[in-house]
């Protein structure tokens, strides 16, 4: 459970990790996490917190940092009315869930938000509504479940170096 | 009979070991190519491949190029890529190139993007190899490390953009122009499709101008995009010392007739006139004309999609003979070291040099926010590269201009947007 910030359309990658910032150690450039549009941002947001955002959240670069420095301030999922491919990507191998809202833009600053990913389900407790969202295709769930890409495939090598069939 | 296909599922299919793929589709692919840079690449893997107990699945698939931090600037760049020297020099990656330029132009450069490829690069860009008939889709850095470690990734098999362009570009209109109003038309969001390009002013360019294309198929946040394989693909690639041996079978990765799109847009090129992007987005386009008279302090030609030999060409066009406005600073970093060698060796860069330019290193350099020419609060900028995000090229307060290697050219001659057919009239 976490409070929602609210962001607009087209938050690019350069705004979530900028460049200048980017040889910084990972939890010092987090700290730059949108400070172009949100100087407060990274100083205010606790664990556990929801970014929502409208269309084509993460455009741009390939750059994970963008999706590292949100899961470093706590940030426990991303909504958006749609995200970009690679973002997208970045997102769920790191465990940070990234989900489909096209409603986006019924949530307020500060509404108390209660996401599910796993059942497909966003409850804004603020207003006393809900959202039944887009499932999360069952072999993306099935890393989220491990933890990430890295935790998931280190478990499927494991597996594989016993001579277990998969 | 075998399912009408477009190029990106026949490639896919032949990747995931299938007859026939369709999209929407999750499949399992092999690549046939993993590359990326010094700030995606070897820095980022090294933890991960050691947590996983793994090493590189095969070398040979692979190729590392320096350009973010290369040269470096400070301590910290130095480290990294010294680092990636050593990653390279321990894994056996024999095609790794430093001080080479940008790894979209060099690996080109080297023979290394074939027709029908599996492209998986770490970098946002890579979608450019797709000039070449490949499918090159981009993708984060513990993506890349599962790669590497796996020589597999899954993907949902994307859908298919057609966009064809027909007649033949007025004088002073480039494949940059196309771009930038594709942005504007297509938007940003096309993520999980291709663009696939065609029609006859396609056809009748060449690499560098399809790689544009292609390139910048990034910003309309598509997978990748494509341009099936032809003469001017396989001329390119034998000149380069890598002749595509069966010609026949990369030409039949091309859609067939009856491909199945999800859209299909067709434009007049002949009706086509220099583009600009205003801050702080590509997708904010409209004619150069409309700009004119926007003071300008900075003019950068540089990157992966404006610094090849044909865009110094066309900056030399405007400048010969000329001068930058003063108070301007036109820095021109080209693309790859042997753009720079072939500049030199057909007099391009002393017609730069003569008209006021600053040569920088080629690399990702400023456009990627990490080398020399950033700028600064209240700065304005026009840039021959791909994004004008804020903040991109420096501080959040500067405003930066995408247009052509003309319209750049131009605009530092002038000190201000112009249309750049109104010098290049003059020049005759």
């Amino acid at each position: 459970m976490g409070r929602a910030f609210l962001f607009g359309d087209n938050i690019d990658t350069d705004l979530l990790a900028p460049g200048y910032a980017m040889k910084l150690p990972p939890e010092e450039l987090a700290r730059h996490c949108l400070e172009a549009i949100d100087p407060s941002f990274a100083a205010v947001v606790r664990r556990g917190d929801v970014v929502v955002a409208g269309r084509n959240f993460g455009l741009g670069s390939s750059r994970e940092q963008a999706a590292v420095s949100l899961k470093l301030l706590g940030v426990s999922a991303v909504l958006a009315v749609s995200f970009a491919r690679i973002f997208y990507r970045n997102a769920i191998n790191l465990g940070l869930p990234a989900i489909i809202l096209p409603l986006a833009c019924e949530i307020e600053a500060g509404d108390e938000l209660s996401i599910d990913p796993e059942a497909g389900r966003v409850e804004n407790l603020t207003q006393a509504r809900g959202y039944d969202v887009a499932p999360i295709p069952s072999h993306l769930m099935a890393m989220i479940r491990d933890g990430g890409l890295m935790p998931h495939l280190k478990r499927r090598l494991s597996i594989r170096g016993a001579g277990v069939p998969e | 009979m075998r399912r009408r296909a477009t190029l990106v599922e026949k490639v896919i299919a032949r990747a995931t070991g299938k007859t026939s793929v369709r999209a929407g589709d999750i499949v399992t692919a092999r690549v046939d190519l993993a590359f990326a840079h010094d700030s995606s690449g070897p820095r980022r893997w090294k933890p991960m491949l050691a947590e996983l107990g793994a090493g590189v699945w095969d070398p040979a698939k692979v190729a590392i190029v320096s350009d973010h931090y290369a040269p470096a600037v400070d301590a910290e760049s130095a480290e990294i890529l010294k680092l990636t020297r050593e990653f390279a020099r321990e894994h056996g990656v024999a095609n790794f190139f430093d001080m080479a330029g940008i790894c979209h132009l060099v690996l080109p450069e080297h023979g290394l993007i074939r027709p029908g490829a599996f492209i998986a690069g770490g970098d946002s860009h890579t979608p450019m190899a797709g000039a070449f008939g490949a499918y090159a889709a981009g993708y984060g850095a513990t993506d890349m490390a599962a790669i590497i470690a796996t020589g597999e990734t899954w993907l949902s098999v994307p859908e298919t953009i057609r966009v064809e362009w027909s007649g033949a570009f007025m004088r002073g209109v480039t494949a940059k122009d196309v771009m930038l109003f594709l942005c504007r038309e297509l938007g940003l969001d096309n993520a999980f499709r291709a663009i696939e390009y065609g029609g006859d002013t396609v056809a009748s360019m060449s690499m560098a101008e399809r790689m544009v294309l292609c390139n910048m198929a990034a910003e309309l946040g598509a997978d990748t995009g494509v341009i099936a394989p032809d003469d001017v693909t396989f001329a390119y690639l034998a000149e380069r010392g890598a002749p595509v041996i069966d010609e026949a079978a990369a030409r039949a990765v091309a859609s067939d007739p009856d491909a199945k799109y999800c859209a299909v847009h067709r434009f007049d090129a002949t009706a086509l006139e220099p583009q600009i992007a205003a801050p702080h987005s590509p997708d904010n386009t409209s004619p150069a004309a409309s700009f004119d008279g926007v003071r300008i302090e900075q003019a950068y030609i540089g990157a992966c999609v404006g610094a090849k030999l044909s865009d110094l060409h066309m900056a030399a066009e405007v400048l010969h003979g000329r001068k930058i406005a003063p108070g301007v600073r036109l820095l021109i970093a080209p693309a790859s070291s042997k753009t720079t060698e072939a500049a030199a060796g057909d007099g391009t860069l002393a017609i730069l040099m003569a008209a006021g330019a600053t040569l920088l290193p080629s690399g990702c350099g400023a456009c990627a926010g990490m080398g020399a020419g950033l700028l600064a609060d209240g700065d304005v900028c026009i840039s021959s590269t791909n994004r004008n995000f804020q903040g991109r090229m420096g501080h959040a307060g500067a405003s930066v201009y995408l247009g052509s290697p003309y319209s750049v050219a131009a605009a530092a001659v002038a000190g201000s947007i112009i249309d750049p057919r109104r010098l290049l009239s003059e020049a005759g």
